[in-house]
């Protein structure tokens, strides 16, 4: 692969720790794993996205953010390049693909993370992400989007949001 | 017979599946027994409106036109969702008087999750590779709606003697039509001699097999096989219900072609 190729990609990877999700603003759809891959032809960039949760109306917004970020990003150097985002399902995303970043960003704002350990069928292991505390109760499995749940801690006696263990 | 074409009847059997049973869900929006429910319902619903967007994506791959107009441009004969996925929810409307049979509901939504799972598990063995990769991805999301029907059901059916009641009259009514959604319609033997998924028997043996065991923990027995007493929808036959679904749904899709068309 040419240098120039990979400089590219890599400015394009940078372009796009600007798209955030947005149901949850501070963090980015790369933090959050969804970038697969990024492939440049001739004329055209093309983007490589993972769904999180398939029904999720988020999906349409996000790829005409990207769409928009890296024109506008691009525009300032030579504007030669089409942008063509394309969701895909191979491999899965998972919980697991969220980036170490990513999963204290979103502690920050509220939501908990499940184990990148996680197995499915395994037990909930959460923490409160406000107080660390585990002694939790799960109120619904389905929250405000397909890809979180209500909780609750007992400890600080606060509601919470964790992100549902996908693997 | 059109090349692929036992692989597209088996792919509208499954996008349109969800699609109805999505529709139908998507109805209850603010009539469910209580707050947390209605998010609940709500994003299964949601869930599985985005599964029969992937299948219907893999019809759209097959040249069989635009995702959209598939899902909203056919007729109910060209359907072939199973007929008790079409079945209202209860005698009024949702915008009027809905007096909607929430044990038919959730027990609707036990067993179609419960074959769902299995129909899933085959799939992923799928000689067709984009199916198998799809139906990966789907299981991971309807882990979590199996989980949630079988709370309702196995509390419900353990409740009062009302409720049990009205829960077993559910599954015997249902039972009687819950064949159409195991049926692999008239493509069946083409469809598992290609291994797109397995033999409508198979599938049918681990249903009831997985079934059972869901029934024993609430002490509920059935003896006989699930039947197709209002028709096959495999095969295009369908009761008044989807036509009421299809322009329901299709309404503001096709009042936006008029539109586009002036």
């Amino acid at each position: 692969m040419p240098s120039k190729t990979i400089a590219l990609k890599k400015e394009i990877m940078d372009i796009l720790q600007n798209v955030k999700d947005p149901e949850m603003k501070p963090i980015s759809i790369v933090e959050l794993g969804m970038v697969e891959d990024i492939e440049i032809t001739e004329n055209t960039i093309h983007v490589k996205l993972l769904p999180t949760f398939t029904g999720c109306p988020a999906l349409d917004l996000i790829k005409e953010n990207i769409k928009n970020e890296v024109k506008d990003a691009l525009s300032s150097l030579d504007n030669k390049f089409n942008v063509d985002v394309k969701y895909c399902y191979h491999p899965p995303w998972t919980t697991k693909r969220i980036s170490e970043e990513g999963r204290k960003k979103l502690k920050k704002f509220g939501i908990a993370t499940p184990s990148p350990d996680h197995n499915p069928g395994d037990p909930w292991e959460i923490e409160c992400p406000y107080c660390n505390s585990t002694n939790i109760t799960m109120e619904n499995i389905f929250g405000p989007a397909a890809c979180r749940s209500i909780l609750y801690c007992r400890q600080c006696r606060n509601p919470f949001e964790a992100m549902k263990p996908i693997a | 017979m059109k090349k692929n074409e036992s692989l597209r009847e088996l792919l509208y059997q499954l996008a349109d599946d969800n699609f109805i049973h999505a529709f139908r869900g998507s109805e209850w929006l603010g009539l469910v027994p209580h707050i947390e429910e209605d998010v609940a319902y709500s994003s299964i619903s949601q869930d599985t409106m985005g599964h029969a967007y992937m299948f219907y994506q893999l019809l759209e791959d097959l040249g069989e036109g635009n995702l959209d107009q598939i899902a909203h441009g056919r007729k109910p004969e060209q359907f072939r969702n199973a007929i008790i996925l079409e079945e209202k929810n209860g005698p009024g409307s949702y915008l009027e008087k809905p007096d909607y049979d929430w044990a038919f509901t959730v027990v609707r939504n036990l067993l179609y999750s419960h074959f769902k799972t299995i129909q899933l598990e085959s799939l992923k063995q799928s000689s067709y590779e984009p199916l198998s990769i799809v139906s990966r991805k789907i299981q991971s999301e309807q882990y979590y709606h199996l989980m949630h029907w079988e709370t309702w059901f196995t509390q419900l059916m353990l409740s009062t003697e009302v409720a049990r009641t009205k829960m077993e009259d559910a599954i015997k009514r249902i039972w009687k039509d819950l064949g159409g959604l195991i049926s692999l319609g008239n493509y069946g033997d083409e469809i598992s001699a290609n291994q797109y998924i397995d033999s409508e028997q198979k599938l049918e043996t681990r249903f009831l097999e997985s079934i059972e065991k869901v029934f024993k923990k609430v002490e509920f027995t059935i003896d006989e096989n699930p039947g197709m007493l209002r028709g096959n929808g495999r095969n295009g036959e369908h009761t008044e219900d989807l036509k009421q679904a299809i322009e329901t749904l299709s309404e503001v899709y096709l009042s936006d072609l008029e539109a586009a068309s002036w």
